[in-house]
Formats: structure tokens, C-alpha cells, sequence
């Protein structure tokens, strides 16, 4: 398309004043240009350099190749938390369906509405690390909240962030509680951007309120729905904070439990290793890069916009 | 990723900074007599450092010393990014198990000629904390404080099971026949705390059964003492007389002593004023020094001042190591009662500060102290010791089998280095 305008435009324009329009053009994007360069650009292609290199903890590389890529695919580590990175967005995602009832639900409520958002979203506004420690506290294997009250059942409940076999889990549940509090927000805004007149002309034909939900709200939300999700994915597959407050370093649960980005600062910060933790994080940037184009591409297939 | 870019551009910032930086060099102001500034970075005890440095700048009026406090958690990923950007603090402290990397790096200003040229005596600091911040037989610093490990106990929990207290004479044997009587699963208490610990577990128990974690560069677990030191713990979880790793995951060692859930407690000379500071605890609770196998040991770890190589005064610097090494130093720490002075003969005032505790305990197993393991970069095979001793505590694997496994690994990492 650009090809097109610019065609057309050296037909009308004489070139001098095309340059200065691109210019001008130029001098008001620079500002953010400036930051974007110096914040992601450059720091981006350091990070590809740095990964073919080793490098000491006091500076002074040298360049070795592919060899951190080599080494770091035939890293078992790197397997499994690409594994846990992989369950734990899944499991995130499950909380997008939950959302958008949520949403809905608070949009139908007559009273309390802000209330009730607020309430959802304070976890996004509260400190990772204080969520993390309170979850600690509630998950805590003899005198958590869930397992004494499991008790009063007589079921013996798990350590569930420190048995290697439930942790992920754990962990990935107060993943998706401290995500709904945004994709509410954003879902409930397209709710309410859903044209009144569709509900009222379907109550008239007769539809209820959970024909309504499926015939009307789901459909016209999904652009929104697809929002969430490539939001949900991109900042599950970069999980680190949850995991190192909740499960954290010498507990049995760290080994089956760590992600990618959770490996990236054992090796980079914790082992000086900066070569191979630039290369975790260019691999883990590929693979999100490739998942949000696959979910670009499956929205053909079910988002509506009307 | 937007953490991971903003590391990246810090990175990159600091490399810049060290160009411009090392263009200066280093002049020498200590002739002119002009006033000259040393910062000194720590992450504790802010007060105590804060009366040391007065006195220092009372007898070196030239010398202004600013005192940089960054917490534990902040302290080290700080110093690692100044000392590359070529910021770092004139004077810092160090720790055991990161010295060598900063050692071997070359970070740090050598300070055998400052040590020979004042005369300092270094035998009286122990010898194992002199050796722990020695690298290729160069000294970088004094020692400052340091802890030792000993066997604290809940005189509550042992009147209960009507045990005797453990007395200095104990060895491994009286604490494995005690653990089991002071186990009571129904009141949910243990006799002891086995956690995968290494400064107040394994590390002092290998070197009791005469084994080594590391020697000459290469890893002692495939020595079968090293691996009679683990097994020693391991018993302990499997018979049931300590909580589990997952209980201990979730409720650390010393909470669960200081809750009264354990009785026995391999803790550190560290915790004697947390442990004093709860007026419940305080009645119930003493320690004694750590029980005896094949050989008495503890492990012995502290702070230590050290000087930032690339630093632009570096006689200024010297002089005020010799002065945190010294005499004064040490007394005036000692008087606050918070860490045990390395200097001797400097440490009855810590003793004396909590009467109701047999800290003399700490301080008579000096003799017996060995150096705490480290290489020039002991992280990484902390982290093999982590993963591959975790399946030999839950007895998924025999600690014959990890051990072995970790020595491997272990050695492969120290080839690395």
C-alpha cells in the first residue's frame, strides 16, 4: 500500500516538498523514536550479540558462535521450563473464559457495579511480591487457609507450592486470579460497547438471558476476547515474579517448577552466565513471537467484527 | 521482556561508563593533603558502621568516609553492575562465597604490602576465616566479623519427652537416639530440623565425618566420608524426626524451631539475638556446640572489608581497611552486641549481652572451624547441590547415587571455571 501512496504521491507533489513534509514528519515521531531505539532497538540487538558470546561477570567477551544455542537445546533445564512456561499459559488462559462471564455478569448487576470492579481489579494494582507472599501463606502446607479448611473435611491437602507435583498448578491458579482484574476491565468495556438495540430487538423475539449471552454478547465481543488472549499469552510465557516468590530458590519444587524467564535469571544473574541467558532470551522472544502470529492467524477463524 | 531489555540497556549503560571511567586512572591525592571522599557500602547494620567510621575520621581528619546502604537482596546485583561500570564503592564488604569471583576478576585491591608495611599480626583472626578470603596466596582484605554454627535446642520440648539437654559432649549418636523420643506426630513437633541446608547443615556434618566438599578444584561428593555427612541428614527424614523438605519449604528451619515445632536446630551464631528478642522463646531455649562425629567441626563464615581495585585513592583505602581490621574496630562493634568481632579477644561483650544463652559455645568451637567451600563461581554448582541432594532427601534416590552424580556435574562446572 505504501508503495501505491508514494507513487502517487511524486505524480502531484514536486519532490522538494516531499522531503520536507518526511521531515517534518520525521521531527515529530523522533521523540518516541529516540526512547524506542534506546529502550528496545538497541538493548534488543545487544542482547542477539551478547548471545554468541561468553561473557565474563566483570565485562571482557568473546565470541563463541552458535554454542550457546547448541548447548542450551540440549539443556534438559531448558525443556522442562519451556514445558512449565507452556502449562502455565495455559492454564492462565482457561481465566479468559472465566473473564468474560465475570464481565458480564458485573455488567448485569444493577448495584455495586464499580464496586465490584474495583474489588477484581485491586490484584493488578497490589505489588506481585506482596500477592506472592500472601498466596505463600494460604498455600502453606500445615497451617494454610486451604488445607485447614480441607481438614474440616478430613482431606490431609498438599504443600501446594513446595510438592513439585502441584506447584505449577498452584501457582498458575494466582496467575489467573491476579490477571482478571484487567481482562475484566477490557471485556467488560467491549460489553458495554454492544449495541443496546440488539439486546432489546432479541427480548422482543423471545431470547433470554443466556441465549442473549451466547447469540449476541459472545460473537460481537470477540474482538476483544482476542485481545485478552494475545495479552494473556505474551505475559504468561514471561511468568518470573509468581514463581520466584512463591516457589522460590532450595525449595523441591524449584527444579519441575521453573520457567523460562525464571531459568534466564538463574543463569544470567545467579551463575554470570550472560552469553547463554541472552540466548534463553532470544529463543523465548522467537517463541512468542510465533505464537502470537499463530493466534493471528486462528482469529479469522472465530473473531467477528461487526 | 521488557525486564529483560531494561537489564540489557543497564548493561549497556554501565560498559559505557567503564570506558569513560578508565580513561581517568587513578591519581594519588594522600601527599597533597587536599580532603579526600571514600565511600563504603554495606547492608546492615547501619549504626554500628556509622560510630566505626566517625572514629576513623577522627584520626584521619583528611579522610571523609560516606557509609552507601543497600539491602541484602539489592546489595550484590549493585556492586556486580558498579564494579563493571567502574563505580563501585571504595570500601565494601564480602562475602565467602562470592570473594573469588571478584578475586579472580581482578576487582579487588591486594593488600599484602599495606598488611606487611603496618605490621599487622593476621593470626589474630581465625585462620580459617583468613584462608576463606585468600586467593592464589594473596590477602584482600581483614576479617570483620563472623558466625559459627551450633546445636540450639527447645528445653520445653526436651523436658516433654524427658530428655536430657544435649551437653558439649554430644556426638552424631546422642542426637540420633534423641531425635526419634522427641518426635511426636500427633503434637505435630520433631526432634530435629533436617533441611538441605549448607552453611548451618551438610557443609559442617561432611566435614565432621572427615570428608571435604571441594579441594583443589575438584569436588569431594564422590568421597565416601562427604557422603556419610549427607547420610546423616537423611536418616533424619527418613525415620521421621524431621519435618519434610516440602513442610520446610513452606515453613523454614528456624521458623518452625522458634515455633516450638522442632527441638533440635543446627542454627547459626547469627540468630542469638533474633532468638533473644522474643521474650517467649528466650526462657525456653539454649545452645550448646555442635555435636561431635568422626571429628569436630564447624563451618566458619563472616564478613570481610575489602577495596575496590579500580579505585582512585587507593592509599586512603588502605588506610581505612587496616583501621576496619583493627583493634578499635572490632570493639566498638562488639559493644553493640549485634556480630561477634573477628579480632581476638574482642568478642566477651557479645557473650556477655545475652546471659540467659551459652554463646561461649560459638566462640569455643573457633578452634575447630573449617573453611567454608567455595571457587570462583560457586553458584553455579550451589544450584547442582540444590537439584541433585533434593531426590536423595526425600529418598527418591540413594545419597550414594546423587552424590556421585553431583561430583560429576560439580567437576564439570569447576573445569568451566
Amino acid at each position: 500500500m505504501s508503495a501505491v501512496t508514494s507513487r502517487r504521491g511524486a505524480t502531484r507533489r514536486p519532490a522538494l516538498l516531499r522531503i520536507s513534509n518526511a521531515l517534518t514528519g520525521l521531527a515529530f515521531v523522533a521523540p518516541a523514536l529516540v526512547g524506542l531505539l534506546a529502550l528496545y532497538i538497541v538493548p534488543l540487538i545487544s542482547t542477539f550479540v551478547t548471545s554468541f558470546t561468553k561473557t565474563g561477570p566483570f565485562g571482557g567477551s568473546t565470541f563463541v558462535g552458535a554454542d550457546n544455542y547448541l548447548s542450551l537445546f540440549l539443556d534438559a533445564e531448558f525443556w522442562t521450563a519451556l514445558r512449565n512456561s507452556l502449562i502455565f499459559t495455559a492454564i492462565v488462559l482457561l481465566g479468559v473464559p472465566i473473564a468474560i462471564v465475570l464481565a458480564a455478569l458485573i455488567n448485569s448487576v444493577k448495584r455495586f457495579r464499580t464496586t465490584y470492579r474495583v474489588l477484581f481489579f485491586l490484584p493488578v494494582v497490589t505489588l506481585p511480591v506482596a500477592v506472592g507472599m500472601v498466596w505463600r501463606y494460604i498455600y502453606n502446607g500445615d497451617f494454610g487457609v486451604i488445607n485447614q479448611a480441607l481438614a474440616a473435611f478430613g482431606i490431609d491437602g498438599p504443600s501446594w507450592v513446595a510438592d513439585p507435583d502441584v506447584a505449577i498448578y498452584a501457582v498458575a491458579i494466582v496467575g489467573i486470579w491476579s490477571s482478571l482484574g484487567t481482562n475484566i476491565i477490557i471485556l467488560g468495556a467491549g460489553i458495554q460497547a454492544i449495541s443496546q438495540d440488539l439486546f432489546e430487538a432479541s427480548s422482543l423475539d423471545g431470547a433470554g438471558s443466556i441465549r442473549q449471552f451466547f447469540a449476541i454478547t459472545l460473537p460481537l465481543l470477540s474482538p476483544s476476547v482476542f485481545l485478552v488472549s494475545v495479552l494473556s499469552v505474551i505475559s504468561s510465557l514471561q511468568m518470573f515474579d509468581l514463581i520466584y516468590v512463591m516457589i522460590g530458590r532450595g525449595s523441591p519444587a524449584e527444579q519441575g517448577s521453573q520457567t523460562v524467564v525464571y531459568l534466564f535469571f538463574q543463569k544470567a544473574f545467579v551463575e554470570y552466565d550472560r552469553g547463554y541467558g541472552a540466548a534463553i532470551a532470544i529463543v523465548l522472544l522467537v517463541i512468542i513471537m510465533a505464537v502470537t502470529a499463530l493466534q493471528f492467524r486462528l482469529q479469522r477463524k472465530w473473531v467477528f467484527y461487526g | 521482556m521488557r525486564r529483560w531489555l531494561a537489564i540489557t540497556t543497564v548493561s549497556v549503560a554501565a560498559a559505557a561508563l567503564l570506558t569513560a571511567c578508565s580513561a581517568g586512572g587513578s591519581d594519588n591525592n594522600a601527599e597533597s593533603g587536599e580532603k579526600v571522599t571514600l565511600t563504603y557500602g554495606v547492608w546492615s547494620q547501619e549504626d554500628t558502621m556509622q560510630q566505626v567510621v566517625d572514629a576513623f575520621e577522627k584520626e584521619n581528619p583528611n579522610i571523609d568516609v560516606q557509609l552507601q546502604v543497600n539491602p541484602f537482596t539489592d546489595y550484590w546485583t549493585k556492586l556486580q553492575v558498579s564494579a563493571q561500570g567502574g563505580t563501585a564503592p571504595d570500601a565494601f564488604w564480602m562475602l565467602g562465597d562470592r570473594f573469588q569471583l571478584y578475586a579472580a576478576n581482578n576487582q579487588l585491591l591486594p593488600l599484602d604490602d599495606a598488611i606487611s608495611d603496618a605490621g599487622v599480626d593476621l593470626g589474630v583472626y581465625p585462620k580459617a576465616l583468613v584462608d576463606l578470603f585468600t586467593y592464589d596466596g594473596a590477602h584482600y582484605g581483614l576479617p570483620k566479623d563472623f558466625d559459627t554454627i551450633g546445636l540450639w535446642y527447645n528445653k520445653s520440648l526436651f523436658d516433654a519427652a524427658g530428655v536430657a539437654y544435649p551437653t558439649a559432649d554430644w556426638t552424631w549418636a546422642d542426637v540420633q537416639a534423641a531425635a526419634p523420643k522427641l518426635t511426636d506426630p500427633a503434637n505435630g513437633t520433631f526432634g530435629i530440623a533436617a533441611p538441605l541446608n549448607r552453611q548451618e547443615g551438610y557443609y559442617n556434618t561432611i566435614a565432621q565425618a572427615g570428608g571435604h566438599v571441594i579441594e583443589d578444584g575438584m569436588s569431594g561428593y564422590s568421597d565416601p566420608k562427604t557422603q556419610a555427612g549427607l547420610q546423616y541428614w537423611v536418616d533424619f527424614q527418613k525415620n521421621g524426626s524431621s519435618p519434610n523438605l516440602q513442610q520446610l519449604a513452606d515453613t523454614e528451619a528456624v521458623a518452625q524451631f522458634e515455633n516450638g515445632k522442632v527441638a533440635m536446630y543446627y542454627g547459626g551464631s547469627f540468630y542469638a539475638q533474633r532468638f533473644y528478642d522474643n521474650p517467649d522463646l528466650r526462657s525456653k531455649i539454649d545452645v550448646t556446640v555442635l555435636p561431635a562425629g568422626e571429628t569436630r567441626a564447624t563451618v566458619i563464615n563472616g564478613i570481610q572489608n575489602v577495596g575496590f581495585a579500580n579505585s582512585k585513592h587507593p592509599e586512603e583505602l588502605k588506610k581505612f581497611l587496616l583501621f576496619l581490621g583493627g583493634k578499635e574496630a572490632a570493639e566498638i562493634q562488639a559493644a553493640t552486641g549485634a556480630v561477634i568481632p573477628a579480632y581476638e579477644n574482642t568478642q566477651q561483650a557479645w557473650v556477655d549481652s545475652m546471659p540467659e544463652f551459652n554463646l561461649q559455645a560459638f566462640l569455643d568451637e573457633v578452634p575447630d572451624g573449617v573453611l567454608y567451600p567455595v571457587s570462583a563461581n560457586t553458584a553455579v554448582w550451589n544450584e547442582y547441590e540444590d537439584d541433585l541432594l533434593t531426590p536423595a532427601w526425600d529418598g527418591s534416590v540413594s545419597v550414594e547415587q546423587a552424590a556421585d552424580d553431583l561430583a560429576t556435574k560439580m567437576d564439570e562446572a569447576l573445569a568451566k571455571e
